[in-house]
């Protein structure tokens, strides 16, 4: 009985640190978004767009290709990057704490400073949304 | 001569064969393939957007240096949270480039590809090759070194493409 008891604790402990492992890093990103009181959602569009945008002198795409299902590559290093769609590579947009590290590393290198909230729901909800079918624009 | 001393004699000589057949054996083990230093935080965070370079590239001052410039690493940011830079200095420093007796390495130096050994490893590389498709920069290690993302760069494993 004693036994029993000790593995319901066990499994519910196990439960409760694989639910908070799978807590979505959009999540924070749509809290955050929220603070501005004309926040109205995230748009899959908007993302696709930013994706695309040249900044100083790159885009999200220099490095990471147009269709986020491929491979990319690392523009001064030459590094393979694995693909960002989730579509392709499943881990991505999985752990909040690597999510924040390059979302602030790689705004800061291709606009010179630091995404929105907005911009970074926008652009997590355009690569969810891609499938093997979609037309990348 | 008794037995006592036949057996203080022959331990003497014997301690002397261990000094002088280990000393070489001693030095050849030193250059024997030791296995790289490693650490999981800097071959992570290190080798996320090129290979994770040895420590003993660049010497502590260097390495100091550029954990100390993370937000402007080489034109992009890579910077990281204290504590993670923390762990990663601290590796790098105890495995760095250490100088000659009586000789302080360069510190001023932050990028591989400039330091004076780098250079004389690579003078049969023609500036066409650097830049050539297989290779494309010198950062990309890999190219020529197949083991260079497990710290391997043995002189018989280089394929230059």
């Amino acid at each position: 009985m004693k036994q029993a008891a000790r593995i319901g604790t066990l499994a519910a402990a196990l439960l409760a640190a694989s639910l908070a492992q799978a807590a979505d890093p959009l999540d924070a990103i749509a809290t955050a978004a929220r603070s501005d009181s004309s926040f109205s959602g995230f748009s899959a569009e908007r993302g696709a767009a930013l994706w695309g945008r040249k900044g100083k002198d790159w885009s999200c795409s220099t490095c990471h290709t147009a269709d986020p299902r491929k491979l990319g590559r690392h523009t001064v290093t030459g590094k393979t990057i694995q693909p960002m769609a989730p579509v392709s590579n499943p881990k991505r947009f999985t752990d909040a704490a690597k999510v924040d590290k390059w979302f602030k590393r790689n705004c800061r290198d291709v606009f010179n400073r630091e995404c929105t909230a907005q911009e970074k729901g926008d652009v997590i909800t355009w690569l969810r949304s891609v499938t093997p079918s979609s037309v990348i624009p | 001569m008794n037995k006592a001393m036949h057996l203080q004699r022959f331990s003497a000589a014997a301690a002397l064969c261990l000094v002088v057949v280990g000393m070489p054996l001693a030095a050849h083990a030193d250059n024997a393939k030791k296995p790289a230093p490693s650490n999981p935080v800097w071959q992570e965070e290190c080798g996320s957007c090129h290979i994770a370079y040895p420590p003993r590239f660049l010497p502590a001052e260097s390495w100091r240096s550029m954990m100390g410039a993370l937000d402007r690493h080489f034109g992009t940011d890579a910077s990281l949270d204290a504590r993670t830079a923390a762990t990663i200095e601290t590796f790098l420093v105890q495995n760095a480039k250490r100088g000659k007796p009586g000789q302080k390495p360069d510190g001023s130096i932050l990028r591989i590809t400039e330091t004076k050994w780098f250079r004389s490893e690579h003078d049969e590389i023609s500036a066409a090759k650097w830049k050539s498709p297989a290779i494309g920069s010198a950062a990309n290690c890999g190219a020529c070194h197949p083991g260079a993302d497990k710290g391997s760069f043995r002189e018989r494993d280089i394929k230059v493409p």
